[in-house]
Protein backbone atom coordinates (compact mmCIF):
# COMPACT_ATOMS: atom_id res chain seq x y z
CA UNK A 1 0.00 0.00 0.00
CA UNK A 2 0.82 3.80 -1.28
CA UNK A 3 1.65 5.36 2.16
CA UNK A 4 -1.05 8.15 3.89
CA UNK A 5 -0.55 11.39 3.82
CA UNK A 6 -0.36 10.94 7.82
CA UNK A 7 2.42 7.84 7.23
CA UNK A 8 4.79 9.97 4.94
CA UNK A 9 4.71 12.48 8.10
CA UNK A 10 4.69 9.54 10.33
CA UNK A 11 7.88 8.20 8.72
CA UNK A 12 9.74 11.80 8.08
CA UNK A 13 9.35 11.95 12.37
CA UNK A 14 11.56 9.31 12.05
CA UNK A 15 14.38 11.55 11.38
CA UNK A 16 13.92 14.17 13.63
CA UNK A 17 16.08 14.46 16.47
CA UNK A 18 15.96 15.91 19.94
CA UNK A 19 17.47 19.60 20.14
CA UNK A 20 17.32 19.79 16.33
CA UNK A 21 15.66 23.15 14.98
CA UNK A 22 13.37 22.60 11.99
CA UNK A 23 10.99 24.18 9.68
CA UNK A 24 8.42 22.27 8.27
CA UNK A 25 6.76 23.20 5.24
CA UNK A 26 3.55 23.83 3.72
CA UNK A 27 0.53 20.32 3.42
CA UNK A 28 2.21 17.11 4.41
CA UNK A 29 5.11 18.17 6.11
CA UNK A 30 3.30 20.60 8.55
CA UNK A 31 1.74 17.03 9.60
CA UNK A 32 5.09 16.03 11.03
CA UNK A 33 4.76 18.51 13.66
CA UNK A 34 1.99 16.13 14.99
CA UNK A 35 4.62 13.16 15.21
CA UNK A 36 7.49 14.08 17.42
CA UNK A 37 8.31 11.59 19.70
CA UNK A 38 6.84 12.06 23.60
CA UNK A 39 10.27 13.38 25.15
CA UNK A 40 11.64 14.94 22.47
CA UNK A 41 12.78 18.87 22.39
CA UNK A 42 12.06 20.60 18.71
CA UNK A 43 11.75 23.45 18.05
CA UNK A 44 10.08 24.71 14.59
CA UNK A 45 11.16 27.55 12.51
CA UNK A 46 8.64 29.51 11.01
CA UNK A 47 9.98 31.97 8.05
CA UNK A 48 8.60 34.84 8.40
CA UNK A 49 10.22 35.62 11.71
CA UNK A 50 9.31 32.84 14.30
CA UNK A 51 11.30 30.37 15.90
CA UNK A 52 9.32 28.04 18.48
CA UNK A 53 5.63 27.64 16.55
CA UNK A 54 3.52 25.97 18.80
CA UNK A 55 -0.57 24.79 17.96
CA UNK A 56 -3.46 26.77 16.76
CA UNK A 57 -4.54 29.25 19.33
CA UNK A 58 -7.80 28.99 20.85
CA UNK A 59 -10.95 31.69 20.30
CA UNK A 60 -9.34 33.63 23.18
CA UNK A 61 -5.96 33.35 22.68
CA UNK A 62 -5.67 34.47 18.98
CA UNK A 63 -3.56 36.93 18.02
CA UNK A 64 -3.81 38.80 14.33
CA UNK A 65 0.38 39.82 15.40
CA UNK A 66 1.23 35.85 15.31
CA UNK A 67 1.13 34.07 12.19
CA UNK A 68 3.18 30.95 10.49
CA UNK A 69 4.58 31.14 7.05
CA UNK A 70 1.07 29.94 5.47
CA UNK A 71 -0.38 32.95 7.28
CA UNK A 72 -1.99 31.29 9.68
CA UNK A 73 -2.75 32.16 12.91
CA UNK A 74 -0.76 30.27 15.43
CA UNK A 75 0.89 30.58 19.56
CA UNK A 76 4.87 30.72 20.63
CA UNK A 77 5.89 27.95 23.07
CA UNK A 78 8.14 28.74 25.86
CA UNK A 79 11.45 29.52 24.54
CA UNK A 80 10.28 31.07 21.55
CA UNK A 81 11.75 34.05 20.20
CA UNK A 82 10.60 36.88 17.13
CA UNK A 83 12.77 38.50 14.44
CA UNK A 84 12.72 40.17 11.34
CA UNK A 85 12.30 38.47 7.51
CA UNK A 86 16.14 39.14 6.85
CA UNK A 87 17.44 37.13 10.32
CA UNK A 88 14.96 34.34 9.79
CA UNK A 89 16.33 33.76 6.13
CA UNK A 90 19.74 34.68 7.51
CA UNK A 91 19.31 31.20 9.83
CA UNK A 92 18.30 29.33 6.65
CA UNK A 93 20.39 30.64 4.58
CA UNK A 94 23.30 30.35 7.15
CA UNK A 95 22.58 26.64 7.31
CA UNK A 96 21.04 26.65 11.37
CA UNK A 97 18.73 24.97 10.70
CA UNK A 98 19.52 21.29 11.30
CA UNK A 99 16.24 20.08 9.19
CA UNK A 100 13.94 21.22 6.26
CA UNK A 101 10.93 19.22 5.00
CA UNK A 102 9.01 20.35 2.04
CA UNK A 103 7.05 19.30 -0.78
CA UNK A 104 7.85 18.69 -4.49
CA UNK A 105 6.45 18.57 -8.05
CA UNK A 106 9.59 16.59 -9.30
CA UNK A 107 13.17 15.66 -8.32
CA UNK A 108 15.81 14.39 -10.55
CA UNK A 109 19.22 12.14 -10.09
CA UNK A 110 21.32 15.51 -9.92
CA UNK A 111 18.96 16.59 -6.76
CA UNK A 112 17.57 19.23 -8.37
CA UNK A 113 14.05 20.04 -7.30
CA UNK A 114 10.99 21.71 -9.50
CA UNK A 115 7.88 22.80 -6.83
CA UNK A 116 7.01 26.39 -7.61
CA UNK A 117 5.63 27.36 -11.13
CA UNK A 118 3.88 25.06 -13.84
CA UNK A 119 3.94 27.13 -17.05
CA UNK A 120 0.56 27.46 -18.35
CA UNK A 121 -1.29 27.57 -14.77
CA UNK A 122 -1.02 30.91 -12.93
CA UNK A 123 1.86 31.64 -11.02
CA UNK A 124 1.56 32.58 -7.24
CA UNK A 125 5.40 32.84 -6.14
CA UNK A 126 8.27 31.09 -4.42
CA UNK A 127 8.03 32.16 -1.60
CA UNK A 128 10.54 31.12 0.72
CA UNK A 129 10.70 27.50 -1.01
CA UNK A 130 13.89 28.78 -3.04
CA UNK A 131 15.90 30.19 0.39
CA UNK A 132 15.28 26.90 1.89
CA UNK A 133 16.32 24.52 -0.39
CA UNK A 134 19.43 26.63 -1.39
CA UNK A 135 20.23 27.13 2.34
CA UNK A 136 19.90 23.98 4.17
CA UNK A 137 22.07 21.24 3.99
CA UNK A 138 19.48 18.24 5.73
CA UNK A 139 16.25 18.39 3.74
CA UNK A 140 13.96 15.73 3.08
CA UNK A 141 11.74 16.30 0.21
CA UNK A 142 7.74 14.74 0.83
CA UNK A 143 6.18 13.73 -2.60
CA UNK A 144 4.16 11.41 -4.75
CA UNK A 145 6.21 9.04 -6.54
CA UNK A 146 4.06 9.24 -9.90
CA UNK A 147 0.80 11.49 -11.19
CA UNK A 148 -2.47 9.95 -11.45
CA UNK A 149 -1.62 8.67 -14.67
CA UNK A 150 1.46 6.91 -13.37
CA UNK A 151 4.06 9.44 -14.87
CA UNK A 152 7.11 9.44 -12.54
CA UNK A 153 7.84 12.66 -10.62
CA UNK A 154 11.12 11.08 -10.15
CA UNK A 155 12.86 12.12 -13.16
CA UNK A 156 16.59 11.72 -15.14
CA UNK A 157 16.20 15.69 -15.33
CA UNK A 158 13.27 18.22 -13.98
CA UNK A 159 10.83 19.28 -16.41
CA UNK A 160 9.60 22.00 -14.77
CA UNK A 161 11.73 25.40 -13.92
CA UNK A 162 13.55 24.68 -11.11
CA UNK A 163 13.31 25.93 -7.22
CA UNK A 164 17.22 24.44 -6.92
CA UNK A 165 19.76 22.75 -8.72
CA UNK A 166 21.66 19.96 -7.21
CA UNK A 167 20.48 20.73 -3.52
CA UNK A 168 18.52 17.55 -2.09
CA UNK A 169 20.36 14.62 -1.05
CA UNK A 170 16.90 12.54 0.52
CA UNK A 171 13.44 12.34 -0.96
CA UNK A 172 10.15 9.97 0.57
CA UNK A 173 7.16 9.27 -1.87
CA UNK A 174 3.99 7.25 -1.04
CA UNK A 175 5.94 4.41 -2.11
CA UNK A 176 9.51 4.74 -1.17
CA UNK A 177 12.45 6.67 0.64
CA UNK A 178 15.59 7.31 -1.50
CA UNK A 179 18.39 9.23 -0.78
CA UNK A 180 20.19 11.16 -4.65
CA UNK A 181 23.95 10.44 -4.83
CA UNK A 182 26.35 9.92 -8.23
CA UNK A 183 23.57 10.85 -10.33
CA UNK A 184 21.11 8.06 -9.18
CA UNK A 185 18.69 7.55 -7.12
CA UNK A 186 19.22 4.92 -4.23
CA UNK A 187 16.35 2.98 -2.74
CA UNK A 188 16.99 2.70 0.81
CA UNK A 189 13.37 1.42 2.02
CA UNK A 190 9.99 0.88 0.67
CA UNK A 191 6.17 1.50 1.51
CA UNK A 192 5.09 -1.61 3.27
CA UNK A 193 3.65 -4.09 0.49
CA UNK A 194 4.78 -2.15 -2.16
CA UNK A 195 7.54 -4.10 -4.54
CA UNK A 196 10.73 -3.19 -5.27
CA UNK A 197 9.02 -3.77 -9.26
CA UNK A 198 6.72 -0.98 -8.60
CA UNK A 199 9.26 1.36 -7.79
CA UNK A 200 11.49 0.75 -10.19
CA UNK A 201 8.59 1.13 -12.77
CA UNK A 202 7.23 4.19 -11.46
CA UNK A 203 10.84 5.63 -11.55
CA UNK A 204 12.15 7.29 -15.06
CA UNK A 205 15.37 8.01 -13.35
CA UNK A 206 18.36 6.17 -13.49
CA UNK A 207 17.92 3.78 -9.80
CA UNK A 208 19.93 1.97 -7.92
CA UNK A 209 18.43 -0.95 -5.97
CA UNK A 210 20.29 -3.01 -3.28
CA UNK A 211 20.22 -6.76 -2.82
CA UNK A 212 18.02 -6.14 -0.12
CA UNK A 213 15.38 -3.25 0.67
CA UNK A 214 13.87 -3.40 3.86
CA UNK A 215 10.21 -2.21 3.94
CA UNK A 216 9.10 0.81 6.26
CA UNK A 217 8.29 0.46 9.76
CA UNK A 218 5.84 2.68 10.57
CA UNK B 1 11.81 73.58 15.29
CA UNK B 2 11.17 69.60 15.32
CA UNK B 3 14.39 69.13 16.36
CA UNK B 4 14.26 64.99 16.57
CA UNK B 5 10.52 64.85 16.89
CA UNK B 6 9.20 62.69 13.78
CA UNK B 7 5.38 62.82 14.62
CA UNK B 8 3.16 64.55 12.10
CA UNK B 9 -0.57 65.33 12.31
CA UNK B 10 -2.19 64.23 10.01
CA UNK B 11 -1.51 61.39 7.07
CA UNK B 12 -1.51 63.74 4.29
CA UNK B 13 1.85 65.14 5.99
CA UNK B 14 3.19 61.71 6.66
CA UNK B 15 2.85 60.89 2.53
CA UNK B 16 3.82 64.77 1.64
CA UNK B 17 6.07 64.39 -1.60
CA UNK B 18 5.18 61.27 -2.55
CA UNK B 19 4.46 61.34 -6.59
CA UNK B 20 3.62 59.38 -9.51
CA UNK B 21 6.67 56.81 -10.51
CA UNK B 22 7.73 56.59 -7.03
CA UNK B 23 9.31 53.30 -5.70
CA UNK B 24 7.25 52.88 -2.53
CA UNK B 25 8.02 49.26 0.07
CA UNK B 26 5.17 48.25 2.22
CA UNK B 27 5.90 46.32 5.29
CA UNK B 28 3.75 43.44 6.05
CA UNK B 29 3.52 39.54 6.07
CA UNK B 30 0.31 38.67 4.45
CA UNK B 31 -1.93 41.12 5.99
CA UNK B 32 -0.12 41.10 9.31
CA UNK B 33 1.80 43.91 10.21
CA UNK B 34 0.81 46.30 7.20
CA UNK B 35 0.60 49.96 7.39
CA UNK B 36 -2.82 50.11 7.15
CA UNK B 37 -3.96 54.09 7.34
CA UNK B 38 -0.47 54.61 4.90
CA UNK B 39 -1.61 52.00 2.64
CA UNK B 40 -5.34 54.09 2.63
CA UNK B 41 -3.89 57.57 2.18
CA UNK B 42 -1.93 56.31 -1.01
CA UNK B 43 -5.01 55.29 -1.90
CA UNK B 44 -6.25 59.14 -1.58
CA UNK B 45 -3.55 60.49 -3.15
CA UNK B 46 -4.43 58.89 -6.11
CA UNK B 47 -0.80 58.76 -7.43
CA UNK B 48 -0.10 56.22 -10.41
CA UNK B 49 2.94 54.51 -12.16
CA UNK B 50 3.91 53.09 -8.22
CA UNK B 51 6.69 50.53 -7.95
CA UNK B 52 5.45 48.51 -5.16
CA UNK B 53 8.17 46.54 -3.02
CA UNK B 54 6.13 43.99 -0.62
CA UNK B 55 6.09 40.38 0.06
CA UNK B 56 2.53 39.59 -0.87
CA UNK B 57 0.29 41.99 -2.54
CA UNK B 58 -2.66 41.76 0.09
CA UNK B 59 -6.19 40.44 -0.57
CA UNK B 60 -8.89 41.96 -3.07
CA UNK B 61 -10.15 44.55 -0.67
CA UNK B 62 -7.68 45.05 1.61
CA UNK B 63 -3.72 45.83 1.93
CA UNK B 64 -1.83 46.08 -1.39
CA UNK B 65 -5.34 45.01 -3.29
CA UNK B 66 -6.83 48.62 -2.41
CA UNK B 67 -3.92 49.72 -4.92
CA UNK B 68 -4.11 47.25 -6.99
CA UNK B 69 -8.03 47.83 -7.50
CA UNK B 70 -7.45 51.38 -8.36
CA UNK B 71 -4.64 50.58 -10.75
CA UNK B 72 -2.16 52.36 -8.96
CA UNK B 73 0.76 50.40 -9.19
CA UNK B 74 2.55 49.68 -12.21
CA UNK B 75 5.00 47.06 -11.32
CA UNK B 76 5.31 44.47 -7.95
CA UNK B 77 8.20 43.26 -6.42
CA UNK B 78 6.75 40.27 -4.28
CA UNK B 79 7.92 36.64 -3.04
CA UNK B 80 4.21 35.17 -3.64
CA UNK B 81 0.87 36.69 -4.80
CA UNK B 82 -1.88 33.85 -4.47
CA UNK B 83 -4.41 35.63 -2.28
CA UNK B 84 -5.36 38.19 -4.67
CA UNK B 85 -7.71 37.76 -7.34
CA UNK B 86 -7.52 41.65 -8.83
CA UNK B 87 -3.84 40.75 -8.91
CA UNK B 88 -3.71 37.89 -10.94
CA UNK B 89 -6.17 39.28 -13.67
CA UNK B 90 -3.71 42.36 -13.90
CA UNK B 91 -0.87 40.10 -14.11
CA UNK B 92 -2.29 37.77 -17.20
CA UNK B 93 -3.42 41.24 -18.68
CA UNK B 94 0.11 42.20 -19.04
CA UNK B 95 -1.58 45.34 -16.86
CA UNK B 96 1.17 44.59 -13.94
CA UNK B 97 4.41 43.95 -14.73
CA UNK B 98 5.51 41.18 -11.38
CA UNK B 99 9.37 40.62 -10.39
CA UNK B 100 8.42 37.42 -8.36
CA UNK B 101 11.64 37.61 -5.82
CA UNK B 102 12.42 34.77 -3.40
CA UNK B 103 11.31 35.51 -0.07
CA UNK B 104 15.07 35.64 1.71
CA UNK B 105 16.43 37.72 -1.41
CA UNK B 106 14.03 40.07 -0.97
CA UNK B 107 14.72 40.08 3.18
CA UNK B 108 18.08 40.62 1.96
CA UNK B 109 17.82 42.82 -0.73
CA UNK B 110 16.68 45.56 1.39
CA UNK B 111 18.63 44.82 4.16
CA UNK B 112 21.51 44.96 2.07
CA UNK B 113 19.58 48.54 0.75
CA UNK B 114 19.91 50.31 3.64
CA UNK B 115 23.36 49.35 5.07
CA UNK B 116 24.68 50.62 1.91
CA UNK B 117 25.45 47.28 0.38
CA UNK B 118 24.77 47.59 -3.53
CA UNK B 119 24.65 44.01 -3.82
CA UNK B 120 25.09 40.42 -2.75
CA UNK B 121 25.87 36.89 -3.59
CA UNK B 122 23.50 33.84 -2.74
CA UNK B 123 23.00 30.35 -3.49
CA UNK B 124 19.34 31.12 -4.09
CA UNK B 125 17.84 30.85 -7.27
CA UNK B 126 20.88 29.44 -8.82
CA UNK B 127 20.36 27.49 -12.13
CA UNK B 128 16.23 28.59 -11.75
CA UNK B 129 14.46 31.57 -13.84
CA UNK B 130 15.11 33.76 -11.04
CA UNK B 131 19.10 34.13 -12.20
CA UNK B 132 18.50 34.26 -16.07
CA UNK B 133 20.56 37.37 -16.51
CA UNK B 134 22.26 37.79 -13.59
CA UNK B 135 25.89 37.63 -12.55
CA UNK B 136 26.94 34.29 -11.52
CA UNK B 137 30.33 33.23 -9.63
CA UNK B 138 31.59 30.17 -8.27
CA UNK B 139 32.93 30.47 -4.75
CA UNK B 140 34.66 27.82 -3.14
CA UNK B 141 32.94 25.30 -5.60
CA UNK B 142 29.34 26.75 -4.84
CA UNK B 143 27.67 28.58 -7.47
CA UNK B 144 26.16 32.03 -6.53
CA UNK B 145 24.37 34.44 -8.02
CA UNK B 146 24.78 38.50 -8.00
CA UNK B 147 21.36 40.02 -6.24
CA UNK B 148 21.52 43.59 -6.26
CA UNK B 149 20.43 45.55 -3.48
CA UNK B 150 16.87 47.46 -3.13
CA UNK B 151 15.84 51.24 -1.49
CA UNK B 152 12.70 53.47 -2.23
CA UNK B 153 11.28 56.61 -2.16
CA UNK B 154 8.99 55.70 0.65
CA UNK B 155 9.41 53.08 2.86
CA UNK B 156 5.97 52.86 5.14
CA UNK B 157 6.29 50.77 7.88
CA UNK B 158 4.24 49.42 11.02
CA UNK B 159 5.63 49.42 14.63
CA UNK B 160 3.70 48.19 17.75
CA UNK B 161 5.67 51.08 19.77
CA UNK B 162 7.59 54.11 19.10
CA UNK B 163 8.70 57.11 20.67
CA UNK B 164 8.63 60.67 19.20
CA UNK B 165 12.24 60.34 17.97
CA UNK B 166 11.37 57.41 15.58
CA UNK B 167 12.82 54.63 17.59
CA UNK B 168 10.75 51.53 17.02
CA UNK B 169 9.83 47.91 18.57
CA UNK B 170 8.12 45.68 16.48
CA UNK B 171 5.48 43.40 18.08
CA UNK B 172 5.55 39.20 17.25
CA UNK B 173 5.72 37.91 13.71
CA UNK B 174 4.19 41.71 12.55
CA UNK B 175 8.21 42.33 12.41
CA UNK B 176 8.54 40.21 9.05
CA UNK B 177 10.00 42.77 6.21
CA UNK B 178 9.27 45.91 8.80
CA UNK B 179 12.65 46.81 10.31
CA UNK B 180 14.57 46.25 7.09
CA UNK B 181 12.21 48.31 5.01
CA UNK B 182 12.22 51.30 8.20
CA UNK B 183 16.32 51.70 6.86
CA UNK B 184 15.72 51.29 3.37
CA UNK B 185 13.29 54.42 2.12
CA UNK B 186 14.96 57.71 1.38
CA UNK B 187 11.88 58.82 3.45
CA UNK B 188 10.80 56.34 5.92
CA UNK B 189 7.50 56.85 7.40
CA UNK B 190 6.23 54.76 10.31
CA UNK B 191 2.65 53.70 11.75
CA UNK B 192 2.89 52.79 15.26
CA UNK B 193 -0.10 51.53 17.43
CA UNK B 194 1.35 53.15 20.22
CA UNK B 195 3.27 56.62 20.43
CA UNK B 196 5.13 57.47 24.25
CA UNK B 197 7.59 59.72 24.95
CA UNK B 198 11.89 59.56 24.75
CA UNK B 199 13.14 57.58 27.21
CA UNK B 200 9.74 55.62 28.21
CA UNK B 201 11.29 52.60 25.33
CA UNK B 202 14.30 50.74 27.40
CA UNK B 203 17.18 51.44 24.70
CA UNK B 204 18.06 48.09 25.38
CA UNK B 205 14.85 46.72 23.75
CA UNK B 206 14.75 49.22 20.63
CA UNK B 207 14.55 47.32 17.21
CA UNK B 208 15.03 50.26 14.86
CA UNK B 209 16.88 53.22 15.96
CA UNK B 210 15.13 56.38 15.09
CA UNK B 211 17.99 57.56 12.74
CA UNK B 212 16.03 55.17 10.31
CA UNK B 213 12.57 57.21 11.00
CA UNK B 214 11.44 60.30 9.00
CA UNK B 215 8.46 60.58 9.67
CA UNK B 216 5.94 59.29 12.64
CA UNK B 217 2.15 58.76 12.56
CA UNK B 218 -0.58 57.42 14.93
CA UNK B 219 -2.31 54.86 13.51
CA UNK B 220 -5.49 52.77 14.15
CA UNK B 221 -5.34 49.00 12.51
CA UNK B 222 -8.14 46.90 11.75
CA UNK B 223 -5.99 44.00 12.21
CA UNK B 224 -7.94 41.75 9.75
CA UNK B 225 -6.73 38.11 9.84
CA UNK B 226 -6.09 36.10 7.02
CA UNK B 227 -6.12 32.71 7.78
CA UNK B 228 -8.21 31.93 10.89
CA UNK B 229 -7.24 29.21 12.54
CA UNK B 230 -8.08 27.93 16.08
CA UNK B 231 -7.58 24.59 17.97
CA UNK B 232 -10.42 22.01 17.21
Amino acid sequence: MALSREQLAQRVSQELQDGFYVNLGIGIPTLVANYIPQGMEVMLQSENGLLGMGEFPTEETIDADLINAGKQTVTAIDGASFFSSAKSFAMIRGGHVDLTVLGAFEVDVNGSIASWMIPGKLIKGMGGAMDLVAGADNIIVTMMHADKKGNSKLLPVCELPLTGYGCIKRVLTDLAFIEIKDGAFHLLERAPGVSVEEIVAKTAGKIVVPENVPEMQL
Amino acid sequence: MAGLNKLVGSYEAALEGLSNDMTVMVGGFGLCGIPEGLIAQMVKTGVTGLTAISNNAGVDDFGLGLLLKSRQIDTMIASYVGENATFEQQMLSGELNVILTPQGTLAEKIRAGGAGIPAFFTATGYGTPVAEGKETREIDGRHYVLEPALTADFALVRAWKADTMGNLVFRKTAANFNPMMATAGKITVVEAEHIVAPGELDPDHIHTPGIYVDRLIQGTFEKRIEQRTVKA
